[in-house]
């Protein structure tokens, strides 16, 4: 910060008008606007930050990995270290992505499911299982982000912090009422219709090491429950995230912009950017 | 969400010379106001222990009366405060505290102050330069004194008043202020606003990870603007001469 000029914040201004910057709990809600890059990125450098971003690519979604690799170069993180942890059941289809200074992938060959909702929800299982074992000595922040999808404007060190969860895109103007929480109570990730802040996206969730291993692990454990008294969440592991971010309030929600989909959403005035995106993709074929 | 977290909250207040007639409502309005149904441990350093009026406390909540040197100059006990509760901390709050609170005495607690004020590294929002430019604010600008701060640099000014945060952090801001105040007494300079200017200074480079707004430190002889709604911790109508000499 030493001799560091920008602009002077003003205590009467607010930096965005038309969104909410701050939750209830006095956690940030990421936006353009809200934040100054230069600042953070010397607060983090300072801290010779490390970043993990985790990624699975089971069966056929193999084939998004170059994509999100390369979009990734470009997009997330710039500057700082970052190690890639790619899950895959087929490791020889990990495509070679050139990776900028500073910058390592490490391939992590795992089991597949035959079904497609239980390779989404044992992502839980195998992070938390890799957080204590590798993640809690190689990095500092974990960022654990859906492969079908590409960066397309920064994703830096604005987003880190303890505990984050992303706004959904298809509910960021909904009433909790209409949020598409588990209801029925059988269920671990049971949400009743007055609770509820927002509605997280299962695709981009992160923290401190330590943050997410308790997260993973919790919803883990809520599955295992679940499927012990013969029910699945109706959104899966997004639903088991979203009972856990409940209680376990997040220190940093990010907004849309960190999560869109350009074909179904367009381009709303109120997105300043766009920064990480769905790749179109046919769920037919690619869920067999 | 702080409460089960069982945390003890320490205040540290200097109240030498004739401020001892502060401690009273300051106390008293803390034990009203002041993170009510948490553990709190007020520090008082005093030159009169024998001065200290015995004020009722809350359960939960103590106070340790703190000998220190009274100074005839006014500059020199303000001077000082930081590295006296730098070895505080080094000495018996690290232990007995999780969050630690740097105020003045000369004020009284309003209303509820509360864990929305806790944070790693605390500053408060002086009341007097909220809605003013950076150029305007009574930084240090003699570029010999260690507290200098060019025009162009600085996001708010923050009031010495009110200050804190995680008793670790506080160790190292205090022990930081006070190399520096160290450094301009040895070249025979004092900075404009004592270690005031010398917090400004540390939290440029070491920015607050949670800043209090003016509601946290007011000055009473202000009309209040619209933009406050709520005023919780504010000056003691005073005869600063008086008190001074």
């Amino acid at each position: 910060m030493e001799g560091m000029v920008y602009a002077q914040p003003k205590a009467l201004t607010p930096s965005r008008k038309d969104v909410l910057v701050l939750t209830p709990w006095l956690a940030p809600i990421i936006w353009e606007g809200t934040f100054n890059i230069d600042i953070l990125n010397e607060q983090f450098r300072l801290q010779n930050t490390t970043v993990g971003l985790t990624v699975f690519a089971i069966k056929k979604y193999v084939v998004f990995l170059k994509l999100f690799l390369e979009t990734a170069e470009q997009h997330f993180m710039v500057g700082h270290k970052v190690i890639y942890y790619v899950f895959t059941d087929r490791p020889a289809d990990v495509p070679q992505v050139p990776l900028g200074a500073g910058r390592k992938l490490v391939v992590l060959t795992v089991r597949n499911y035959t079904r497609w909702q239980d390779v989404s929800m044992h992502r839980m299982e195998m992070i938390s299982r890799f957080s204590e074992q590798r993640f809690l000595h190689e990095v500092d922040y974990l960022v654990c982000a859906d492969v079908d999808m590409k960066f397309s404007d920064h994703v830096g060190v604005e987003i880190l912090s303890a505990l984050f969860g992303t706004l959904h895109p298809g509910f960021y103007s909904s009433s909790r009422e209409a949020f598409t929480y588990e209801r029925r109570p059988k269920s671990q990730a049971y949400i009743p219709r007055d609770e509820g802040d927002f509605y997280y996206m299962g695709a981009f969730f992160g923290g401190s090491v330590v943050e997410v291993y308790r997260l993973t692990k919790a919803c883990h454990q809520a599955m295992v429950e679940d499927k012990a008294n013969g029910i699945e969440a109706v959104w899966h592991d997004e639903s088991h995230l979203n009972k856990y971010l409940l209680y376990h309030k997040p220190t940093k929600v990010l907004s849309p912009e960190y999560m869109w989909d350009q074909q179904l959403l367009g381009w709303p005035s109120i997105m300043k950017k766009l920064r990480y995106v769905a790749v179109p993709k046919n769920h037919q074929a690619i869920r067999n | 969400m702080y409460q089960p977290l069982n945390l003890t909250i320490g205040v540290t207040v200097f109240a030498v010379g004739k401020y001892t007639c502060f401690i009273r409502p300051f106390l008293e309005s803390a034990e009203k106001f002041f993170m009510r149904g948490y553990q709190v441990h007020y520090y008082l350093f005093t030159h009169d222990p024998a001065a200290v009026p015995k004020v009722p406390l809350g359960p939960g909540r103590l106070l340790s009366i703190i000998p220190i040197q009274g100074h005839s100059q006014w500059e020199e006990i303000s001077m000082r405060r930081m590295e006296t509760i730098s070895k505080l901390i080094a000495k018996r709050a690290h232990q007995e505290v999780d969050y630690l609170f740097c105020l003045d005495v000369d004020m009284v607690f309003r209303n509820p102050w509360g864990p929305e004020t806790l944070g790693d590294l605390v500053a408060a929002i002086h009341p007097g330069y909220f809605a003013v430019s950076r150029q305007q604010f009574p930084y240090e600008r003699r570029q010999v004194s260690a507290a200098f701060v060019a025009y162009n640099e600085g996001d708010f000014y923050y009031g010495g008043a009110v200050f804190g945060g995680r008793v670790a952090r506080v160790y190292e801001f205090t022990r930081g202020c006070h190399t520096a105040i160290l450094a301009d007494k040895a070249n025979g300079i004092m900075a404009a606003w004592q270690e005031e200017s010398h917090l400004n200074r540390r939290f440029i480079w070491h920015k607050p990870s949670t800043v209090l707004s003016p509601e946290y430190l007011w000055d009473d002889r202000k009309p209040q603007p619209p933009s406050l709604k709520l005023i919780r911790f504010s000056t003691v109508d005073k005869d600063t001469s008086w008190l001074r000499s």
